[in-house]
C-alpha cells in the first residue's frame, strides 16, 4: 500500500514538474531558434571555394534525462509496441538544444555558416533495469568564419 | 593548430598525410552529481552537470589529440570525428579523432 502511494506520488510529481519543464524548453527552443535562422548549419561536406573563410571547430552538447511519468509511459509501451512518443520528444529537445549551443558558440564567433554538422547520441548511464538513464546528444561542425581582405 | 571536421581547407592544398592521430578520456561523476541526476530521474530535464563533466572531458580529448599530432610534425587536423560510449555504469569514454595533415 505503502509502495503503491510512493509510486503515484512519483508518477505525478513526474508528471507535473515533467511537462511544465518540457513546455518551458520548447518555447525557448523555438525562441532561439527563430534568433539564430540567420546561420544556417549545413550538412554538406564540401565547403564553398570562395570567398576563403577562417574555420574553427564548434561544438554543443545536451545531457537530458526522461521523467518518471514518461518512463512509466514508455514501460507500458513495451508491452504493445509502437511508437515512444515520450522518448521522441525527449530525443528532439535534446537535439535541437545541442544544435542551438553549437550554432550560438559560432555566432558568437562571427561565423557565416557552419559546415558538415554531424550528430552523435549515446546513451550515457546504462545499467539501470533496461530504462534509458539519461542520454547525451552532441552536435558538432566546422564553422566558416568571413574574413576581412588585408 | 588548425581543427577542421572537414575533408579539404579551401585555399589552402594538404602537402603531406601524417595518419591518424586520436585522443580519448574517460571520466566518471562523482557521488553528488549522482544524487542530484538521481533526483533528475523523477523530474526529468537537462542534466547539467554531466553536460558539463562531459564537455571538460572533450577538451581533454580534443588536447591530447592535438598534442600527439603536434608530436608528429602536422600544422593541422582535418576530418575530425566525436565518438561517446559508456564503457561502466557513470562513466563515459570521450574518443576523438581525425588525420594528421601538413598544410602549405
Amino acid at each position: 500500500m505503502f509502495d503503491l502511494i510512493i509510486f503515484l506520488v512519483l508518477l505525478s510529481l513526474g508528471y507535473g514538474v515533467g511537462q511544465y519543464a518540457e513546455r518551458r524548453h520548447y518555447r525557448s527552443i523555438i525562441e532561439r531558434e527563430g534568433r539564430l535562422n540567420a546561420l544556417p548549419a549545413i550538412a554538406s561536406r564540401y565547403p564553398p571555394i570562395e570567398p576563403h573563410y577562417g574555420q574553427s571547430l564548434v561544438i554543443g552538447s545536451t545531457v537530458v534525462s526522461v521523467d518518471y511519468f514518461k518512463r512509466f509511459l514508455a514501460a507500458l509501451r513495451n508491452l504493445f509496441g509502437g511508437r515512444v512518443t515520450s522518448y521522441e520528444s525527449l530525443l528532439d529537445r535534446a537535439r535541437r538544444e545541442s544544435l542551438l549551443r553549437m550554432k550560438q558558440q559560432a555566432a558568437d564567433l562571427g561565423a557565416a555558416m557552419v559546415f558538415n554538422v554531424k550528430y552523435e547520441t549515446a546513451s550515457i548511464s546504462k545499467g539501470r533495469g533496461n530504462t534509458i538513464g539519461s542520454i547525451e546528444v552532441l552536435a558538432y561542425g566546422t564553422a566558416l568564419i568571413e574574413q576581412r581582405r588585408k | 593548430m588548425l581543427i577542421s571536421n572537414l575533408e579539404l581547407i579551401p585555399g589552402r592544398r594538404v602537402v603531406e598525410h601524417l595518419g591518424l592521430v586520436q585522443g580519448s578520456s574517460v571520466r566518471a561523476k562523482h557521488v553528488g552529481r549522482d544524487i542530484m541526476a538521481g533526483l533528475k530521474n523523477i523530474f526529468g530535464g537537462e542534466l547539467k552537470g554531466y553536460t558539463e563533466l562531459l564537455q571538460e572531458s572533450r577538451d581533454e580529448a580534443l588536447q591530447r589529440l592535438q598534442r600527439q599530432a603536434e608530436a608528429v610534425g602536422a600544422n593541422a587536423i582535418l576530418n575530425v570525428r566525436f565518438s561517446t560510449s559508456s564503457i561502466a555504469q557513470g562513466a563515459a569514454e570521450i574518443y576523438v579523432y581525425g588525420t594528421a595533415v601538413i598544410l602549405d
